[in-house]
C-alpha cells in the first residue's frame, strides 16, 4: 500500500524532490527506485525471464560495457547490447529444453545497494540511479563471484518505473572469464 | 626426456581414430608446448594494437611469457618478458607504452625498445668484474614475421618462413585484407578472454565440425528463429545478426554440403553457408566502393571466396567474412585460454562494421548466446577422456573418402572428419619430429 501511494505522490508532482534536493531524492522515490532494482534482481534469481524484460521501456537496452570507459553501446564492442527483442532470444535460449549448458544445477543469488539517486529530470521525471552490486552464482558444484556496478536510467510510465537503459559495469570486465555468462547479471 | 616418459606417440595415433591420453596426458602436453607451440609460427598480435613507438602488448607463447613492441624505426620487435639482470619480468601490465626506456621495477636496468641494453645503474660496481662477457640484452624471439599485418613469433632458430609455413592457409588474411578498397584492417581495440576448461584441441577441432552446429547450438539457433520471424512480421524485415544464430540449424543435409580442406603443417577451411552477401543498399554500396578500388572482376573474385573458418594451426580460427579473429593459448592439459578479435576493414561504410560487430557480441563476447554450449560440450569431454570408460575417440567419418590432391586434402563432405583427422596428422609430425 505505502509503495502504491509513493508511486502515486512521485508520479503527480515529480519535480518537487529534485529542486529541493538536486543531488538526492526525497524518502519515497529512493524507496520506489530500490523496489525496482529488488525486484529486477528477484526476476533473475527467481528465472522469472519475461518478468525481467517487462522492466524495460520498449526501447530499453541492457549494457554490459567491456571496460569501464565506454561512454555508449552504439557501435561498440559489448558484452551485452540488449534491446527487448534479443533479451527474448536470450530468454528463448536458456529455456529450451535442449540448453545444454542449463543442464547442470544453475542459479543466481544478487544483492544489490549502495543505491544513490543521481539526477531527477524535473521535466519528465527521468531518474538516474546508480548502485552496487555482489551476485553469486552456482554452476554444477561450483560458486563464481561477480560484483559491480549499475548505472539505471528509469522512466516514470502509467506502470511506475521502467528501464530506458541500465548499464551494468563488472569488476572484472577485462579480466578472462572462467566459462561465460549465460544471463543477465 | 619427456619423450622417454611418453612411450610410443605412434601407437596413440590413428589414421581414423586417436587415444584419449593426446587430450588428457600432463607429459604429451609439455611436450606439444614444446614441440608444437615453442616451434610453430605462434600469433602475436596485429600490427595496429602498437601503432606507436613504445606501444607494447603481451602474449604467451607455449610456456614462454613475451610482448611485442613497436620500435623507433616502426619495426616490431617480440622479447621475452624477462630482465637479463634478476629475471624479473619487464612488462608488468597486459599492454601500453613502455615510456622512454624499457625499465626494469626491481633494480632499474633500461632497454631500448629493441630489448638492447641503455643503462645499468651504478656502471662502476661492474669495473674490473666478468660483467664485460655477460649478456645485458633481452632476449628476441628467433624470428618474428608479418603477414599483411597479423604478426607471429616463432620460438625455433630455423624453419619455413611465415608465408611458406601458411601456404593456402594465408587466404584467411588475404580475405580479411581484401574486403577492404585499402587492403587493410585496423584492430577493434578490445579483447576479450574467455577461459574453457578443456584441451586445447577440443577448440580447433570444434571450428570445423560441422555436424555438431545443430545439435549443440539447437536452442539458440530455435530461439534466434522465433524472434526473427517475429521482427519479420511486425516490421517486414529480417536483420542480418538474427541470421547469424539462426543459420545455425540449418539441417545436416546443407552443412554437408560444404567443402572443407586440409593443408600441410595442420591448416584446415571449412567452406561458409551464411550467405553474408545480401543485396542491401549499404552492401551495393559498400561493393560500389571495391569496384572502384579493385576492378569489378576482382571485386567478385574477392567477394565469392566461399570461406566460413581457417584454421591456422595450432593456435588460430579465423572467421574473414567477418573479420573475426580467435587465438588460443593452452595453460593446461584441461584449461585453454582463448583471445577474441575484431577488425575494422578500413575504408568502408559504417553499416558493413556493424553488421560483423553483431557477430562479435552476439556469438563471441563473455555473454555469448552460442559458445556457451560448446564450452559445457568441451567440459563434458574433457571429463570423459579423464576416464577409463573407453580408451578411443573415433575421427571415421568419411574415412578412405577424402581426395589427396599433392599436399592438399579435400572433402566434398562437410561433415567429414577429415579436418580433425588432418590435425592429427599434423600432430604427429611435430611430436615426433617428423620422424
Amino acid at each position: 500500500m505505502a509503495a502504491k501511494k509513493a508511486k502515486r505522490a512521485a508520479a503527480s508532482k515529480p519535480a518537487a524532490p529534485a529542486v529541493k534536493k538536486p543531488n538526492g531524492a526525497g524518502q519515497d522515490l529512493q524507496r520506489e527506485v530500490e523496489q525496482l532494482l529488488y525486484r529486477q534482481a528477484e526476476a533473475l534469481d527467481n528465472k522469472q525471464w519475461q518478468a525481467f524484460i517487462e522492466l524495460f521501456t520498449a526501447d530499453g537496452m541492457y549494457w554490459m560495457p567491456p571496460a569501464p570507459h565506454y561512454t555508449t553501446w552504439d557501435g561498440m564492442p559489448a558484452i551485452f547490447a540488449e534491446d527487448r527483442d534479443l533479451m527474448t532470444v536470450r530468454m528463448k535460449r536458456v529455456t529450451h529444453p535442449h540448453a545444454w549448458s542449463q543442464a547442470p544445477e544453475w542459479g543466481t543469488n544478487h544483492v544489490v545497494s549502495n543505491v544513490v539517486v543521481e539526477k531527477v529530470d524535473p521535466r519528465s521525471g527521468d531518474v538516474h540511479v546508480r548502485s552496487r552490486f555482489h551476485m553469486v552464482e552456482l554452476r554444477r558444484d561450483e560458486l563464481r563471484h561477480f560484483a559491480g556496478a549499475y548505472r539505471h536510467h528509469l522512466k516514470r510510465t502509467k506502470d511506475g518505473f521502467r528501464i530506458k537503459l541500465q548499464r551494468v559495469d563488472m569488476m572484472n570486465s577485462q579480466a578472462p572469464y572462467e566459462y561465460v555468462l549465460q544471463a543477465w547479471v | 626426456m619427456l619423450h622417454e616418459r611418453i612411450p610410443n606417440l605412434k601407437a596413440l595415433v590413428e589414421p581414423d581414430r586417436v587415444h584419449r591420453l593426446c587430450y588428457t596426458d600432463p607429459d604429451i602436453f609439455e611436450l606439444e608446448l614444446a614441440s608444437i607451440f615453442e616451434k610453430c609460427w605462434i600469433y602475436a598480435g596485429h600490427e595496429s594494437q602498437v601503432k606507436k613507438p613504445g606501444d607494447f602488448w603481451t602474449f604467451q607463447v607455449g610456456r614462454q611469457p613475451l610482448a611485442m613492441i613497436r620500435g623507433h624505426g616502426g619495426k616490431i620487435h617480440v622479447l621475452y618478458n624477462r630482465c637479463p639482470h634478476r629475471g624479473t619480468q619487464i612488462f608488468g601490465a597486459r599492454y601500453g607504452n613502455a615510456g622512454d626506456a624499457l625499465t626494469c621495477s626491481y633494480h632499474s636496468w633500461r632497454y631500448h625498445y629493441d630489448g638492447t641494453i641503455e643503462s645499468v645503474p651504478l656502471a662502476r660496481g661492474y669495473e674490473g668484474t666478468t660483467f664485460g662477457s655477460y649478456d645485458c640484452n633481452m632476449q628476441r624471439a628467433p624470428r618474428v614475421e608479418a603477414y599483411r599485418g597479423f604478426v607471429f613469433a616463432s620460438l625455433a632458430e630455423q624453419g619455413p618462413s611465415l608465408v611458406e609455413w601458411l601456404g593456402p592457409a594465408k587466404i584467411a588474411f588475404d580475405d580479411i585484407c581484401d574486403r577492404s578498397p585499402e587492403g587493410e584492417v585496423e584492430v577493434v581495440m578490445n579483447c576479450y578472454r574467455v577461459v574453457q576448461r578443456s584441451n586445447w584441441k577440443f577448440f580447433m577441432e570444434n571450428q570445423l565440425d560441422a555436424v555438431h552446429p545443430s545439435v549443440t547450438h539447437e536452442s539458440t539457433g530455435r530461439a534466434a528463429a522465433d524472434v526473427e520471424f517475429q521482427i519479420q512480421r511486425r516490421t517486414g524485415e529480417k536483420p542480418l545478426h538474427y541470421h547469424m544464430l539462426s543459420a545455425f540449424v540449418i539441417p545436416f543435409e546443407k552443412w554437408d554440403s560444404l567443402e572443407t580442406f586440409g593443408y600441410p603443417y595442420g591448416h584446415t577451411i571449412l567452406g561458409g553457408y551464411m550467405g553474408l552477401r545480401p543485396q542491401d543498399p549499404d552492401t551495393l554500396e559498400y561493393e560500389g566502393i571495391l569496384a572502384k578500388a579493385y576492378g569489378e572482376q576482382k571485386k567478385d573474385e574477392y567477394l565469392s571466396r566461399n570461406i566460413h573458418h581457417t584454421l591456422v594451426y595450432p593456435c588460430l580460427s579465423v572467421q574473414s567474412p567477418l573479420q573475426q579473429l580467435r587465438a588460443i593459448r593452452p595453460i593446461a592439459p584441461d584449461r585453454t585460454l582463448s583471445e577474441i578479435w575484431h577488425f575494422r576493414l578500413k575504408g568502408v561504410p559504417e553499416p558493413i562494421y556493424r553488421r560483423s560487430l553483431w557477430y562479435y557480441n552476439l556469438v563471441n563476447s563473455p555473454a555469448t548466446l552460442v559458445n556457451a554450449d560448446d564450452l559445457e560440450n568441451w567440459q563434458k569431454g574433457q571429463w570423459g577422456l579423464a576416464s577409463r570408460g573407453g580408451d578411443w575417440v573415433s575421427f571415421h567419418r568419411d574415412y578412405g573418402r577424402d581426395r589427396i590432391e599433392g599436399s592438399v586434402t579435400k572433402s566434398s563432405s562437410g561433415c567429414s572428419e577429415m579436418p580433425m583427422r588432418a590435425q592429427f596428422r599434423a600432430w604427429l609430425e611435430y611430436m615426433t619430429g617428423g620422424s
